[in-house]
């Protein structure tokens, strides 16, 4: 969307299809690999000295989730009824439940257990506490990461904003986790410090207080760095409310006032088709179209060919496409030659509709168009009706295409536009995208 | 097909605009037999397997989950009730979501009371719906550069005499306009459009998901 700027493909972490924290799955989409090889390569990593937990446990602090990432990039209308709930999520990935993850972060407190004895240096008096302030903090943490989903800083009352993460998902489940992560800790704390009494102080006491450091920084760590996050968010969520603002505004400008016009003309039923026509065009292309259709492409100027027959004869003139190309000069000569035809069949034929269509290859260019009117006998125009023979037949064979008409009185007319052998070798439509704005 | 072909079919309606159901049942109320309607996912569902109409005229926007939600759901435990889908969206993925889900054609709004109640009668008949634009997106979306290396692929790609015939349909030819064109007869054309909608429904390979992606979409 115009504004927000566009984020370069961000490492999330995944807030579905995710095992523990979700970091392995948003690793394996930012690189494109299976999550299970990361995994595994976490695993591995773990081997090595636990390298692979320490890892986890960084990257997890780091990464946003995808929820606090994920942005508006798509027309207004297909995001109103996405935000609305009115679009069918895509694909979505398998959500493991939180059984599975329970029983890996056992697992791993399991492992964790049965790895520190071997461990030799520490003591079992240091061990337990620390084993239950890690209890604790995990538990802490894990409650400030689920509610980190929801977005707190437009809620939440200034004051005890700090707070907030671990209070607002609200219920008693969440003031009890995080009562029982803080008791922990606490409980924790005591413990080393009154077992550390009894031993030598340097041995006991020194690490007891390098937990509790690393246990502050650990909870106010992950809190700082959303903080960080969350205003990027805000930001965001301006801009976003400015994107609101214009729409208003133009819906003011275009339906409100097309609306009022329509009322003043009711007697003329004419005019009324053509004004409603031209607004829901106008906001198709506002809602629903592509924002690249701004630039000059054969389907941004094929439309806009079709709106002016629509504006100025009345008939509706559907376009389909398929596909699209940057404009050259040969491009140009079609859609020059097709608004010739549509304007043609909207003046003689008679029909309440025409048909466009249009499609890219990679060696050719085809466009139709067709009406279903009253048609005529080609081989009956007299020499003197130059439209068709300068404006279409001519201007095509100039660069170097071809056109012919179809018709036959009361079966309508068809007019197909060729351009063959077009630069193969040329750019694709996604690049030559680029080569066309540099041109125009 | 248990209903002579003379006999008003039976359909519900599903928008949750109330004006425009009202205007639906304005312009086909005579030719049809409206039995129901709905305003969102849950009520539809409902309605549906309720009433069991033939088909189901339904849009793509609706608060609850959308069309294909309503489709996928009433398809799961009802196969039989047919879906015709009805959109103001221009967001292809909408439209062939809402046919992956099992809907068996697409008209948008635009379109006219007696185009709607000829849609509904080929769609009871077990016929499939292709608009000019809904031909469109599918060309669009099967339109991917060939992938050499996979011969899977190949199944679910569209052949070129059901490419012909979307290719006719997207040009504003009518299924007779189709078949007189590529001398088949009119049952061949309906045949072509009923294979294409399959593999639409069955695709999920490499060009659907390449699509999708180019388009962000996942």
């Amino acid at each position: 969307m115009a504004g927000v700027p566009d984020a370069p493909p961000r490492c999330v972490r995944r807030t579905d299809g995710k095992v523990m924290g979700g970091v392995a799955g948003g690793l394996a989409d930012h690189l494109g690999l299976l999550p299970i090889h990361v995994r595994l390569g976490f695993i591995g990593l773990a081997m090595m000295g636990g390298f692979g937990l320490l890892l986890y446990a960084a990257l997890w602090v780091v990464l946003p989730q995808d929820t606090a990432v994920r942005t508006g990039e798509q027309p207004a209308g297909v995001e109103a009824a996405t935000r609305q709930g009115k679009r069918t999520e895509g694909p979505r990935r398998h959500r493991v439940q939180d059984a599975g993850q329970l029983v890996s972060i056992a697992v791993l407190a399991i492992g964790v257990i049965a790895l520190f004895p071997h461990l030799g240096g520490v003591s079992t008096k240091v061990f337990w506490p620390l084993l239950v302030g890690g209890g604790g903090l995990a538990l802490l943490w894990r409650q400030a990461d689920e509610s980190q989903r929801v977005r707190w800083t437009s809620s939440a009352p200034t004051k005890l904003r700090w707070l907030w993460p671990l209070f607002m998902t609200g219920g008693w489940v969440t003031v009890l986790r995080t009562g029982v992560g803080l008791l922990l800790v606490v409980v924790a704390l005591t413990w080393g410090v009154s077992s550390a009494a009894g031993m030598d102080a340097v041995n006991a006491g020194l690490p007891v207080l390098l937990g509790a450091v690393i246990g502050l920084v650990l909870i106010a760590g992950p809190w700082m760095w959303r903080m960080v996050g969350d205003l990027s968010e805000e930001r965001r969520e301006r801009i976003r409310s400015q994107e609101r603002a214009d729409m208003a505004a133009h819906l003011h400008d275009s339906v409100l006032q097309t609306l009022a016009l329509i009322q003043k003309q009711a007697h003329d039923q004419r005019a009324v088709v053509r004004l409603a026509r031209s607004q829901e065009r106008d906001l198709r292309q506002w809602l629903y179209g592509d924002q690249e259709d701004a630039d000059a492409t054969l389907r941004s100027e094929l439309r806009r060919a079709a709106a002016e027959v629509e504006d100025n004869h009345g008939v509706p003139v559907e376009v389909v496409m398929v596909g699209d190309a940057p404009l050259d000069p040969a491009l140009t000569a079609v859609v020059r030659a097709a608004g010739e035809a549509m304007v043609n069949a909207a003046k003689h034929s008679g029909a309440p509709r025409i048909d466009v269509y249009a499609e890219v290859e990679d060696d050719r260019v085809e466009v139709y168009v067709r009406d279903r009117g009253v048609g005529f006998d080609p081989d009956r125009v007299g020499e003197d009706r130059l439209g068709v023979r300068r404006s279409i037949y001519e201007r095509m064979e100039r660069h170097g295409g071809r056109a012919q008409v179809r018709s036959g009185p009361g079966e309508g007319t068809e007019v197909r536009l060729v351009v063959d052998d077009r630069d193969v070798h040329g750019p694709s439509p996604g690049e030559g995208r680029a080569r066309g704005r540099v041109r125009t | 097909m248990s209903t002579s072909p003379d006999s008003r079919r039976r359909i519900v309606l599903v928008d949750d605009h109330a004006m425009f159901r009202t205007g639906v049942r304005t312009e086909i109320g005579a030719a049809v037999d409206i039995v129901g309607e709905a305003g969102d996912v849950d009520q539809a569902v409902k309605v549906i397997l309720e009433t069991k109409p033939e088909v189901v005229l339904l849009d793509v926007h609706l608060p609850g989950g959308g069309g294909a939600e309503v489709a996928r759901r009433v398809l799961a435990t009802e196969p039989d009730v047919r879906f015709l889908a009805l959109s103001v969206s221009d967001a292809p993925e909408d439209v062939i979501g809402v046919i992956r889900a099992g809907a068996r054609g697409y008209v948008t709004k635009t379109i006219t009371g007696e185009e709607i109640v000829d849609g509904v009668r080929r769609i009871a008949d077990g016929d499939a719906v292709f608009s000019p634009r809904l031909a469109g997106f599918v060309l669009d979306a099967f339109a991917g550069a060939v992938d050499p290396g996979s011969i899977d692929e190949e199944l679910d790609r569209l052949t070129q005499r059901e490419r012909e015939v979307l290719r006719l349909i997207a040009r504003g030819y009518a299924y007779k306009e189709v078949a007189k064109e590529l001398f088949i007869s009119v049952k061949t054309v309906e045949t072509h459009v009923s294979s294409v909608l399959r593999k639409l429904q069955l695709s999920n390979r490499y060009e659907l998901t390449r699509w999708a992606t180019d388009r962000r979409l996942v």
